[in-house]
């Protein structure tokens, strides 16, 4: 068997750049907690501002100050319907929640937390490719229209994590302004992969996560546009304006701040690169194997990404086929999820269960080569073959009744 | 990853995951005297077993599976530890016993994927349906659920089959838990269970 190691799950998380790690590992002597008066307090400080800026230069916020450093993306997005409870729980004020049905299972939560809280919440249903219906948004934005009443926040994912699809931000936003709500995003997966600016968006909320652009893991930040209300999720001291309380990760916050700025200053080139990439995957897969289904949206979509169902072969024993042979991916079957449900997001793009549990997930990064792509493929054709062989379910047929 | 660590499931899991054994093969002609499907496509896993059967003894023995890698691994192991078996053996398999061959699997891998004893016993009971001899291994390996009313699993999964899939319906079909209903819990797993198999 090859020794052959090709890491295709970016999505996932990424690895420590190399920048970052050593300039962590520099930093770790500045221990001192940067809520400190003194001057090693002030050193440490003087760090976790400095990251603020880069991280709000890489989504074009013109004040650092409306960054708020969180423990991730999960932190971020849960502090956001924290302070919609806290808005909307008493008698009288705006409570509809407008999201959508393939949000990462942070926000679909947090969301049905609300729900079970009384408050009116919608989950938006996508098309074929994984986008939702600005017409339908508007209807659900729109009280004469839509039952809930006034829409007090509209959360809508920049980028999806398992297909890749990108939503239009700037129709999302504008809808949402004219109805007089709040609107959110989550830009984990967009941030570092394609252009993401809070001013030309429009948006009151955005989340970030730092380990999904090669920086350390269990830091993140959530952008709150200045006039916004943010309630803390964590109550305690008085870091982060009150919002968000918790001693400072001096060394997580740094590496973010590096990253971010590493992860700006390369977009352009890595976008372009990584496109290119998911296009040879693309057409090698395309041409090696029969009966497949690229999942996502063909144009708006991060370049990174590439989402196949494969009928006739179960998601799981791909992957684990695949691992094998050391190549490392994710997949939408309901054997990896730990439920009994294929993926949410497959599913609410209508595939059906049959090209949901044999989807694969591919997510290219810094470190895919063509060499890597080209090695993927060549593996992939034999797996697929094998496994359909020994199916009970024709692949031809499961492609059918999937365009039925 | 590296061979140094250890892989998901077992390495005999592993070894009927990558070598799996009695496969059916369209192009080898095999002919069997019995066949049975089950499972559902919308949980991700289904299979097909065939038998050749002489003298109620299991001669040999080819399969197909939809599904993971626990899924792959177990049905081939069944398909080996069947073959020269007698039938009536063979019906009272049970997924524990398949599990523990496999030098075990996690707990929500057992029912979800090791449906082949279910294949196998539906490949039986037809073979037995088509010789008049329908339901005589019925209730061998059953276990009693209900012991004020001594309904069995074997029970509660025929009112699944029938088309139960809550606990009204299925009180409906056995009367199961009228008395004491200390069974419930149980009951509820199982009809769980059995509606992931055979619901559809």
């Amino acid at each position: 068997m090859d020794n052959r190691f090709v890491y295709m799950d970016y999505n996932a998380t990424t690895p420590l750049r190399d920048e970052v790690k050593a300039r962590m590992i520099e930093d770790f002597d500045i221990f001192a907690n940067a809520s400190s008066m003194h001057e090693a307090g002030r050193r440490a400080r003087d760090r976790v501002e400095k990251a603020r800026a880069q991280v709000a230069a890489l989504i074009g916020a013109a004040d650092p100050r409306s960054i708020l450093f969180t423990s991730g993306g999960s932190e971020s997005n849960n502090t956001v319907f924290n302070t919609m409870y806290d808005l909307g729980r008493g008698p009288g004020g705006r409570r509809k929640i407008v999201t959508t049905a393939i949000e990462h299972p942070c926000v679909m939560n947090a969301a049905r937390r609300l729900s079970d809280e009384g408050f009116p919440v919608v989950f938006l249903g996508v098309d074929g490719r994984g986008r939702i219906d600005l017409n339908e948004l508007e209807s659900e934005l729109d009280p004469a229209r839509s039952t809930g009443g006034p829409a007090l926040l509209v959360s809508v994912m920049a980028a999806n994590n398992e297909i890749g699809t990108v939503q239009d931000m700037k129709a999302v936003s504008a809808l949402a302004k004219a109805a007089g709500a709040y609107f959110h995003t989550d830009a984990v997966q967009a941030a570092g992969k394609m252009a993401v600016d809070v001013s030309s968006w429009g948006v009151d909320y955005l989340t970030l996560s730092c380990h999904k652009i090669y920086g350390p893991k269990g830091v993140g930040a959530l952008y709150v546009r200045k006039g916004v209300p943010a309630e803390p999720l964590i109550r305690g001291g008085h870091q982060e304006l009150g919002i968000r309380a918790g001693t400072y990760n001096n060394q997580g916050i740094l590496g973010f701040g590096l990253a971010a700025e590493l992860a700006a200053r390369d977009l352009d080139s890595f976008a372009e690169r990584l496109r290119s990439l998911r296009e040879r995957l693309k057409e090698g897969i395309s041409a090696s194997v029969p009966d497949i289904r690229i999942n996502g949206h063909p144009t708006e979509v991060l370049p990174n990404t590439l989402n196949v169902s494969f009928p006739g072969a179960e998601g799981e024993a791909i992957l684990l086929s695949l691992d094998l042979e050391g190549i490392e991916v994710s997949t939408g079957s309901a054997c990896a999820s730990g439920s009994l449900e294929p993926s949410h997001v497959l599913m609410a793009t209508g595939v059906g269960p049959e090209m949901a549990h044999g989807s694969i997930r591919f997510s290219m990064g810094r470190g895919s080569r063509e060499e890597d792509v080209d090695y993927v493929v060549e593996k992939l054709a034999p797996i697929i073959k094998r496994l359909r062989r020994m199916s009970t379910i024709a692949p031809a047929v499961a492609a059918q009744a999937c365009r039925d | 990853m590296s061979d140094t660590f250890q892989w998901l499931y077992s390495p005999i899991v592993k070894e009927h995951f990558t070598n799996p054994k009695n496969v059916f093969d369209p192009d080898e002609g095999f002919e069997g005297d019995a066949e049975g499907v089950v499972g559902n496509i919308k949980c991700g896993d289904q299979m097909m077993f065939m038998l050749k059967i002489k003298d109620d003894l299991i001669t040999d023995v080819r399969w197909k599976t939809y599904g993971c890698a626990s899924a792959i691994a177990s049905t081939s192991m069944l398909s080996e530890v069947i073959k020269g078996m007698p039938i009536r053996q063979a019906y009272s398999i049970k997924p524990s016993d398949i599990a523990s061959r496999l030098g075990g699997l996690p707990e929500n891998k057992i029912h979800c994927s090791v449906l082949g004893d279910k294949a196998l016993r539906a490949a039986i009971d037809g073979y037995l349906d088509e010789r008049g001899r329908s339901g005589e291994f019925k209730g061998e390996d059953a276990v009693v659920v209900c012991n004020c009313l001594n309904i069995t699993d074997k029970d509660i999964e025929q009112a699944v089959k029938d088309g139960a899939r809550n606990w009204e319906q299925l009180q409906a079909a056995t009367k199961i838990g009228t008395v004491c209903g200390s069974c419930k819990p149980r009951a509820e797993e199982l009809l769980h269970e059995y509606a992931h198999i055979f619901g559809n």
